[in-house]
């Protein structure tokens, strides 16, 4: 009854074209940053931390690159392992070689290390598209990890192959290293989830995003009405990557703390992402979240569920996570292909003309 | 002969035996692709799902056993029978129809019409699901498969090149035997394509769907006919997967290397998936031999994507596949 833009006279077009058109939304999007930038901080504890609100930011700002390649420009990635693991190695390296230099410049270096990286993978889309650029990004995948287990230089020459995150300061709050607090970590990973996002749906909406969502509809249609395939390719890939290798140095530096290529970006984790943006839905920012926060809710309920209420041994419940997400995956495709997003959508609609349907 | 010259030819012959292997599961994918037109990505967890079923059904495995256990609080593992390897071969390829007639009937079927890239998703979390079925069912330990198929190196191939070459070449006889199956395997697939009525509906099917409909053939049933022949060559390839490496986890990421061998095979050619299959065997062999101690070994993990890599951009469609990939 409340939600409706019945009333929001919008007089210029600037307020005509916001990202949020009716007025609850802007309301709940406002409530929602300022929940999670002044009250969680103080509230926070290294539990919720590091099983729920780290591993959702991180995987929000993989998701949303993701999203961007693939929802929103078509081409399939299942590269974001390896891709991951080329900002977590820059990061490190960045780290080790540049002690003095402010660990936000090397987290964005690092972002533009993996762009490079992903448009030099982003190659062969220009001439094969469909499950054969899949394979062609599954070549990265597995390329790349072997390149970070085997060449000494990416770890330091470290007798273990792991890389260490040394402990360093923003604002002389330590974010990485054993040293630093829940509180301080979680809020640089949401300072980046911020400005990222803002970036990301203003790029969608913008002349870069309806670019590649040409391309994605249709390419060749594209190409006629004057769309490069080539720039709207590659920039995807560009963008897609740096947000991806964002996520990995952060993934790493402030979430891990210690990494080693092959257990923390495997393909598990490109299929992970990629199930994220399938459950959230492709071609949507909010989804990118929904289904971030969704697949790193479900196996903490499940673990809470199975093994702590009705007393599961640990494997079982691990198996069951498995048939749950394969079978959602599988539920969502065949029931709402748009994903959570979708739903989201038809609910809004919904409200807006409830209590009087018609 | 010289005796590096010798040493690259016998890592040739194991290499073609391993690729008969990949081709093995290649084909799998091959027969589902063409009848559908589905990527079908959960063929290397059917592989061992099917090796797993067969193993628990060998031992007389109590299924969901863990599950029960846990529930009820029993203390239930086996059965205490032992069943014959033939008796437990047959009741696994039943199995695997059920779950053909189970995929088709709760997923395939709704997912008419939609992109392949869709598919190739659900497939993905088919693969998951399957998985967790299969740990669940069976527990997720390492298993031995012992179905009596020979093992260990082969003492006549061994004994005959001495004498001729001056140097024994080794040959494990599993290998021998697999290539064997294999050949009889796809034998027995293009005489069921091409002499039966089946089989030629099946072709039907491949070739135009609704054309096919339209003559009265029922998809639906070529579809789950489809996937237990894809269940029963999957059969094939994790028994001779787990007879060479235990029945564990790793099986059903031979899927991810059947990928390339479709690429290079082409993703329509039955003789395309076995050419495909002995030349990743034999170039990833070659490659870790040659070049692979040069840059730190382990090159067999990314080879063949590599190779498929440069395949996709001289010849798109692979060796043998259809020339109707579209070009961007």
């Amino acid at each position: 009854m409340i939600y409706r833009e019945a009333g929001d006279f919008k007089t210029s077009y600037q307020s005509d074209a916001q990202t949020f058109p009716i007025k609850l939304d802007r309301i709940g999007y406002f409530i929602t940053l300022f929940v999670a930038v002044l009250v969680v901080p103080f509230v926070i504890n290294d539990y919720m931390a590091n099983a729920i609100l780290m591993p959702f930011l991180i995987y929000a700002i993989a998701a949303l690159g993701l999203n961007i390649l693939t929802g929103y420009c078509g081409q399939v990635s299942l590269g974001t392992g390896g891709f991951m693991a080329v900002g977590a190695f820059a990061c490190y390296k960045l780290m080790t070689a540049f002690p003095d230099v402010s660990i936000l410049i090397h987290v964005l270096l690092s972002g533009v290390v993996t762009a490079i990286v992903g448009v030099l993978f982003g190659l062969p889309s220009l001439r094969i598209k469909g499950f054969y650029l899949a394979v062609a990004t599954l070549a990265a995948q597995f390329f790349l990890v072997w390149l970070f287990n085997k060449v000494p230089w990416f770890y330091n020459n470290s007798a273990s192959g792991m890389i260490n995150a040394p402990e360093r300061t923003v604002f002389g709050f330590a974010v990485t290293g054993p040293g630093a607090s829940a509180a301080a970590q979680y809020l640089i990973c949401l300072a980046f989830v911020i400005v990222l996002a803002l970036i990301a749906r203003n790029l969608t909406r913008g002349a870069f995003g309806r670019r590649w969502m040409a391309i994605r509809d249709m390419d060749i249609a594209a190409e006629i009405i004057g769309v490069n395939p080539l720039k709207a390719k590659l920039t995807a890939f560009a963008v897609s990557s740096f947000y991806i290798g964002i996520a990995g140095a952060l993934f790493f530096a402030v979430y891990l703390g210690a990494a080693e290529a092959g257990d923390a970006f495997g393909i598990t984790k490109s299929f992970l992402v990629l199930f994220m943006v399938i459950i959230g839905g492709l071609g949507s920012i909010f989804g990118s979240f929904a289904g971030a926060a969704f697949l790193v809710v479900l196996p903490v309920v499940l673990k809470v569920v199975g093994a702590d209420w009705m007393g599961w041994p640990d494997d079982l419940v691990a198996h069951l996570q498995l048939i749950i997400v394969g079978a959602l995956i599988m539920a969502f495709l065949i029931l709402e292909p748009h994903g959570l997003a979708q739903l989201w959508r038809v609910t809004k609609e919904k409200l807006r003309l409830w209590p009087f349907p018609h | 002969m010289p005796e590096q010259l010798l040493f690259a030819a016998e890592v040739t012959l194991n290499g073609l035996m391993a690729g008969v292997l990949y081709a093995l599961v290649a084909l799998g994918f091959v027969l589902i692709y063409k009848a559908s037109g589905i990527f079908n990505y959960a063929q290397g967890v059917m592989a061992l799902f099917a090796a797993l079923t067969l193993v628990g059904i060998m031992e007389g495995q109590v299924p969901f056993a863990h599950l029960i256990n846990v529930i009820f609080g029993t203390e239930i593992h086996h059965f205490g029978w032992e069943v014959p390897a033939l008796l437990a071969i047959f009741l696994t390829v039943i199995v695997m129809i059920i779950f053909a007639w189970l995929v088709n009937h709760f997923v395939m079927r709704h997912l008419i019409n939609q992109e392949p890239i869709i598919l190739f998703m659900a497939t993905i979390g088919l693969a998951y699901f399957l998985e967790g079925v299969g740990d669940l069912m069976w527990g997720s330990d390492i298993k031995r498969l012992e179905v009596g198929l020979p093992q260990g190196i082969n003492e006549f191939i061994d004994e005959k090149t001495f004498e001729a070459l001056g140097y024994g070449f080794f040959i494990d006889n599993l290998d021998i035997v697999a290539t064997i199956i294999a050949v009889i395997l796809v034998a027995g697939l293009v005489i069921f394509s091409q002499y039966t009525t089946q089989g030629r509906a099946l072709r039907a099917v491949a070739d135009d769907h609704q054309a096919a409909l339209s003559v009265g053939i029922s998809l639906n049933f070529i579809w789950v006919l489809v996937w237990s022949i894809a269940g029963f060559v999957a059969l094939v390839a994790g028994m001779m997967w787990g007879a060479k490496s235990g029945v564990q986890f790793s099986l059903s990421l031979i899927a991810l290397k059947a990928l390339p061998v479709l690429l290079i095979g082409g993703f329509t050619s039955i003789p395309g998936a076995i050419i495909g299959g002995l030349i990743i065997g034999v170039g990833e062999k070659l490659f870790e031999f040659s070049i692979g101690p040069l840059i730190g070994g382990a090159t067999e993990n990314w080879f063949a994507y590599v190779l498929a890599l440069v395949f996709l951009c001289i010849r798109p469609q692979g060796l043998f596949g259809d020339k109707i990939i579209e070009r961007v």
